[in-house]
């Protein structure tokens, strides 16, 4: 089963609820797809054991071949190439790698070669396998490390994967072909607001939900309100207490410190098997 | 014309509220919206939209199935994977790259332009605004921001303001780029977290490769003050400037529940008072 934990506003605790949720689960593998900004290994420290370059590929044009036809150039959506009857521009940080401009070139002129965009890092914490993408800095493309690293995914492991901030592209690549996804969300306006463009994107996807409310007790109820309207189960209520938020400040998975946490966590991965074969 | 873009690395750190507040405490400043995915600061400035603009970002491959075959050659040239094995394509994952079209033996493949979301121009009680939405499960993101920019550049010039605030996705990646890369000065909200601290640091990576001067400020930054500490080492190691501090405190949740700034909310309040020296701090930078 793959779950994944996403969550439309920044900061309400996706990373710490998807962590906490591995720990107390068993055969599991974790995956950190918020590669801009990947956090679950800052509350896991893992062994590192392996890291392996990411790339994508990206045109080569051989200017003794290319003539400067511009055909290249009309083809590509993404304004990456520019042709001058006497030079070529290619920006990396436009393309796509959809392999368009080798197709379109009418002397097969272009080929394909690999550029980095980033690294996949393997680790360990007992029985967890950690993997998590790292975007180099400056680097535009998450989407194609997200898909590296979803490549990692092994059969017959409770997957949890970690999503990335948002709701746009990084986000739906992560999400795709999950079994659930469990929202995290907390008790505000911001919280309300974000869950509801969330919960769009995945009706949109065909993907089942449900929510967990974080630093319940803050701000108000209708959070609560509009699962209740829409027939969203609300699977778990996080407390806003000061220790954990300490915890966290920490870096501490807080189902370690408070032990009573690591069976709620296994319910509510139960809960979610529960859903899913329904 | 300056322009300031607030940013955070990890999402949640108060990076909208603190833009609202600024908003309030600037005079003649224009305000961008450019967390177009999610984007929460109309909810405490009351925008009034004034014009809507149709954002088409990409493209669409259309199958027109009475052409098509099925001999598959799309769905295995597809680096997206966005075509099913129903041949079938899947607007969610079609990044509108036309590939699909081109080698279509049958011509049944069309590209059409899709409406990815809509871009607002507004106005609120303190100055003009731009702002957008982007559509539930659409992409480009990146491309919205680069057009709430256009606009917001239009609308301080128009209204001769001094001043563009944006409001910047959390992350590193394509939209924060597109928020960042011409601006002035980049503020950096974080948080005395490991996770604020290890995004604080890529956050800053990112604006010293876009040559734009660095801010920082530390907000709910009583929460753990060794790690507090630790962020004004770096800080101050690194010669980049933090402009304030803030203390957590719950009245910052309830103004956002009355759908206000703290700085309107609670004026005389410990976080309204650090609000009005950062802003102070960065007009000085600015």
């Amino acid at each position: 089963m793959i779950v994944a934990v996403a969550s439309g506003k920044g900061g309400t605790g996706k990373t710490s609820v998807a962590v906490n949720m591995a720990l107390s689960v068993g055969n599991d593998q974790l995956l950190d797809c918020d590669v801009e900004e990947p956090n679950a290994h800052l509350l896991l420290n893992p062994n590192v054991h392996r890291t392996e370059p990411v790339y994508v590929l990206v045109p080569h044009i051989n200017e003794e071949l290319c003539y400067h036809c511009g055909e290249c150039a009309k083809f590509c959506q993404y304004n990456a190439l520019f042709v001058s009857p006497d030079k070529n521009l290619f920006f990396p940080e436009l393309c796509h790698s959809c392999g368009g401009c080798t197709l379109a070139c009418p002397r097969q002129a272009i080929t394909e070669e690999k550029r980095r965009i980033g690294a996949l890092k393997f680790g360990a914490v007992g029985d967890l396998k950690l993997v998590y993408g790292e975007l180099d800095v400056g680097e535009i493309m998450a989407v194609p490390l997200i898909r590296a690293v979803k490549n990692q995914i092994q059969d017959n492991t409770n997957v949890i994967i970690d999503a990335p901030v948002g709701t746009s592209c990084p986000v739906i690549e992560t999400v795709r072909e999950s079994d659930f996804c469990l929202l995290v969300t907390e008790p505000t306006p911001f919280g309300l607001h974000d869950l509801k463009i969330t919960v769009e994107v995945l009706r949109k996807m065909s993907i089942p939900f449900g929510v967990v409310v974080n630093r319940a007790g803050i701000g108000d109820n209708k959070v609560y309100q509009y699962c209740e309207e829409e027939n969203i189960p609300i699977l778990m209520e996080i407390p806003y207490q000061r220790k954990i938020a300490e915890l966290y400040s920490r870096g501490v998975p807080f189902s370690l410190e408070m032990p009573e946490w690591k069976a709620k966590f296994q319910a509510l991965y139960s809960e979610i098997k529960r859903l899913v074969e329904e | 014309m300056k322009q300031l873009t607030i940013l955070s690395g990890k999402g949640g750190t108060g990076k909208t509220t603190l833009t609202a507040s600024l908003a309030v405490l600037a005079r003649n400043a224009v305000f961008a919206d450019c967390d177009v995915d999610a984007p929460d600061l109309h909810m405490l400035l009351h925008p009034e939209v004034i014009k809507t603009q149709e954002f088409k970002g990409s493209k669409l491959a259309v199958i027109d199935k009475t052409k098509c075959d099925n001999c598959g050659v799309c769905r295995e040239k597809c680096r997206f994977d966005a075509i099913t094995d129903a041949i079938e394509v899947d607007p969610v994952a079609c990044e509108g790259c036309g590939v699909c079209a081109a080698i279509c033996p049958s011509d049944a493949i069309t590209m059409i332009e899709r409406v990815s979301g809509y871009a607002y121009i507004s106005k609120t009680k303190y100055g003009f605004m731009a702002h957008a939405l982007l559509s539930p499960g659409e992409s480009n993101s990146g491309k919205l921001v680069t057009l709430v920019r256009q606009n917001a550049r239009i609308l301080s010039e128009k209204e001769n303001s001094d001043l563009i605030i944006i409001d910047g996705p959390p992350g590193i990646g394509c939209p924060v780029i597109a928020s960042v890369s011409g601006v002035d000065v980049s503020l950096v909200v974080t948080e005395p977290t490991m996770s604020g601290i290890h995004d604080l640091q890529r956050a800053l990576q990112l604006i010293k490769h876009f040559n734009v001067t660095p801010l920082v400020c530390v907000n709910m930054y009583d929460i753990n003050k060794d790690n507090t500490d630790k962020i004004l080492g770096f800080c101050e190691e690194n010669s980049i400037k933090v402009v304030g501090r803030i203390p957590f405190n719950p009245k910052v949740t309830e103004a956002m529940v009355n759908g206000k700034t703290i700085v309107e909310y609670s004026p005389e309040s410990d976080v309204a008072k650090e609000i009005e020296n950062i802003w102070k701090r960065c007009k000085d930078s600015l």
